[in-house]
């Protein structure tokens, strides 16, 4: 089994199920760690803010969950990519594990920015550029997951899901800049995220715990998902064969 | 190539010819949907005026989406689609007319009968003028992104809704600089940012969502 490293290696689905399996306890001890240090720091070492008083907390579970939900976005669409052009079907499959996670990570940040919208703007929702964008992310999360799931032949799932999703993510930017021409042309902005004054120190180093956190979170989840599908795409082959006999 | 452009598009078109009542679907959909907002809103013309203009696009945009969703399926069905893709044309150019050939059938009237809803909506002349050349500008661009998701959804069982969930977000850009051309001119400001922008998208949508359908219309043929 010494054969050299290359970077297809793991596009076997039944190395990448070995890789998947070694490194899985490790991600979620990780993910499991980091949160509870994270929200430790968060929540009782970092000081009040000025403005914002304890509301502001929030944030330590918002932006590394709005961070992740663009990033898996631009994930899911590379992989996707990489699987239709090189017809490589493990990193279809990484694809199709990555968006339900890119999905509640989307549903997340707009759920707790609406927690902390409430007691601070007073509202649960304003149609502020940042939240419209961020929901028309969900929804371009959706039609991936809808498309890909309603076509029954697996082969085509992953290209048609690849083109939507390349689509997708080069016109993100148009969305976004028109989003907020739409916006700043109807209502000027009434609170502005970017001009909020200066972080602590000990908050920003939350901030980062929670977000290795949920990178640590989103690799163990999509690891184990995609584990999941390459199962149940290659009942037949010979290494789930295997797999069953070792576990009986 | 041009030929091959022509014939797609007269095919089309005389195809719709002969369906006449199907063709006028759209637009019927057009007048009914938004003469529900009225008898929703409430009939008061000053805060009619102010969301005609949204109110138009977006019945636009849903009676385009709505009709797109069968400009592949009987092609498909009759296996007439994949003569048209082994023919040896660019399939970019095959999605080229047919969206040409959609955006005639049913963009068209719908520009048509804006003036006519912009009166029942008590639009200014100005604002109706703005609303007018902001549909030229953008209902070619829904037929061309309708068309995109046309060919992704081929042949599925949900393919009408699914269509709608997938293209609405790509539109709104449209959506955004369509209307926002008509507030522009309602607040007494000019539409040309509006206009130029609509245009810069059209020729994006142009170069690009045609060569996006015929990989799309590939994948689905394989």
């Amino acid at each position: 089994m010494n054969r050299p490293l290359t970077w297809l290696t793991f596009s076997a689905p039944s190395r990448f199920y070995a890789l998947a399996n070694a490194v899985n306890p490790w991600l979620w001890a990780l993910a499991i760690g980091l949160a509870v240090w994270g929200l430790y720091v968060g929540f009782f070492v970092a000081p009040t803010d000025a403005t914002q008083g304890e509301a502001y907390r929030i944030i330590f579970i918002h932006v590394p969950a709005a961070w992740m939900s663009m990033i898996l976005y631009l994930a899911m669409a590379f992989w996707a990519g990489v699987g239709w052009m090189l017809n490589a079907r493990m990193a279809s499959t990484l694809a199709r594990a990555i968006a339900p996670t890119g999905a509640m990570f989307t549903f997340i940040a707009l759920w707790t920015g609406a927690f902390w919208g409430k007691p601070t703007w007073g509202t649960w929702w304003v149609w502020d550029a940042r939240l419209t964008s961020e929901l028309i992310l969900l929804f371009l999360y959706l039609g991936y997951i809808a498309l890909v799931t309603a076509i029954d032949d697996l082969v085509r799932g992953d290209k048609a899901g690849a083109l939507l999703a390349l689509v997708g993510a080069v016109n993100v930017p148009i969305i976004y800049f028109s989003v907020r021409w739409w916006n700043t042309l109807h209502q000027g902005a009434t609170i502005s995220l970017t001009a909020a004054p200066k972080m602590a120190q000990t908050m920003l180093f939350a901030m980062l715990l929670m977000t290795f956190a949920f990178w640590a979170y989103a690799f163990a989840v999509v690891f184990t998902r995609a584990q999941a599908l390459a199962l149940a795409r290659d009942g037949d082959a010979a290494w789930v064969q295997a797999l069953r006999k070792e576990k009986q | 190539m041009r030929s091959a452009f022509l014939a797609i598009y007269l095919r089309d078109l005389r195809l719709a010819q002969r369906r006449r009542v199907e063709a006028l679907l759209p637009v019927a959909f057009f007048l009914v949907a938004i003469s529900l907002f009225p008898i929703g809103v409430g009939p008061e013309p000053q805060r009619l005026r102010e969301i005609a203009a949204g109110i138009v696009w977006v019945c636009a945009l849903l009676a385009s989406m709505l009709s797109v969703s069968s400009l592949y399926a009987s092609d498909h069905l009759d296996g007439s689609l994949e003569q048209m893709l082994l023919s040896g044309h660019a399939g970019s150019l095959i999605a080229g007319a047919k969206a040409a050939a959609h955006w005639t059938v049913t963009g068209a009237p719908l520009v048509l009968v804006a003036p006519l809803i912009g009166l029942l909506l008590d639009m200014s002349g100005r604002a109706l003028v703005a609303l007018i050349v902001s549909l030229l500008l953008g209902t070619p661009i829904l037929s061309l992104l309708g068309g995109m998701g046309a060919a992704l959804t081929l042949g599925l069982r949900a393919a009408g809704v699914l269509l709608i969930l997938l293209i609405v977000p790509l539109s709104i850009p449209t959506l955004i600089f369509g209307a926002g051309a008509v507030s522009a001119v309602d607040a007494g400001l000019s539409a040309g940012g509006h206009f130029s922008l609509l245009g810069a998208l059209l020729i994006l949508t142009t170069l690009a969502a045609p060569v996006a359908t015929s990989f799309a219309l590939r994948i689905a043929l394989e």
